[in-house]
């Protein structure tokens, strides 16, 4: 029998996954990748939760909502990891230090 | 849900944390782009499995169809430079760091399972998670977040453009010399010096 409890422990396993992703990698766009993954997840339980208790449709608006603003996210994101290539010639997140001196 | 829910779902889950591995763990960031549509896929078929058919579609289309296509074009763009080398600095921090956070996750996970009680997913009429009912919610209680976050899309289409462009005729006229980031280019920016030159211009200063 699959309880919301199942789909919760999924959710939090791609969480972790996701976070320790973007701690342990250097690459920006691995990164990027990574915050995808702990959304992902997410919007994994939100809906979960909604059919669990489905007097409405919040935790599907939610998710719906998360995933628009992922897509807005990811298009800044990837346009500020070009800016960062044309100045810096690196993905790496170490050598984006342009405001430290 | 029977037993082929069940199986259904520790398919999709299994084809998920494996997608999510793989997008992780890959030094090439185009396997790790794989990996992640591997787990968007695996995530639309868990939403089926939920009664959210929108959020299904909805997942595939703007997910596997426009994010995932927009970090390959990415990639592609970066050429081989996307990968990055391989560093040992910090690594053992890094790992200890990372390995600490997802082993507390998981061990969070792995003392309250089965302790609480999950909430039962009963059968449903199928109005539920319909793309009528959904469109319902969304065009009466959902409405003035729907309308603003058009407004978010376009605000972020237009960032999007004005910080990936750049100031026109960068090509034509690069800035003076003593600016960050130029000492890179020395005549031995190849392939080897493409991987070096950035480190050492950071630390110079």
């Amino acid at each position: 029998m699959i309880t919301s409890d199942h789909y919760v422990a999924l959710s939090a396993v791609l969480f972790a996954i996701g976070g320790t992703g973007f701690l342990v990698r250097r690459n920006v766009l691995v990164t990027l990748m990574s915050i995808e993954v702990m959304l992902n997840s997410v919007n994994l339980a939100l809906v979960a939760f909604n059919r669990a208790r489905p007097a409405d449709h919040a935790g599907q608006m939610f998710a719906f909502f998360i995933i628009a603003a992922e897509a807005a996210e990811v298009a800044v994101g990837l346009a500020i990891v070009l800016s960062l290539f044309r100045i810096r010639r690196t993905v790496r997140t170490d050598d984006a230090d342009l405001l430290k001196n | 849900m029977g037993w082929v829910g069940q199986v259904y779902f520790y398919v999709c889950a299994a084809v998920a944390v494996l997608g999510a591995l793989a997008t992780v763990v890959s030094r090439n960031p185009i396997r790790g782009a794989m990996g992640l549509l591997l787990m968007i896929v695996a995530i639309a078929g868990l939403f089926l499995g939920l009664n959210a058919q929108f959020l299904a579609a909805i997942q595939l289309i703007v997910y596997a169809g426009a994010i995932v296509v927009l970090f390959l074009f990415v990639i592609m763009l970066l050429g081989p430079s996307a990968v990055g080398p391989r560093d040992k600095r910090g690594l053992v921090g890094r790992t200890l760091g990372g390995g600490l956070f997802g082993l507390t996750m998981l061990a969070a996970i792995g003392v309250s399972f089965g302790k609480v009680h999950g909430l039962a997913l009963h059968d449903l009429d199928a109005d539920f998670g319909s793309i009528d009912a959904f469109g319902r919610v969304l065009f009466s209680d959902g409405l003035v977040p729907f309308e603003l976050s058009s407004a978010l899309l376009m605000v972020a289409v237009v960032g999007a453009v004005a910080v990936a462009r750049g100031k026109q005729g960068d090509e034509a006229h690069p800035p003076p010399s003593g600016m960050p980031g130029l000492a890179a280019r020395s005549p031995l920016r190849g392939a080897l010096a493409d991987v070096q030159a950035p480190r050492q211009e950071g630390h110079s200063t």
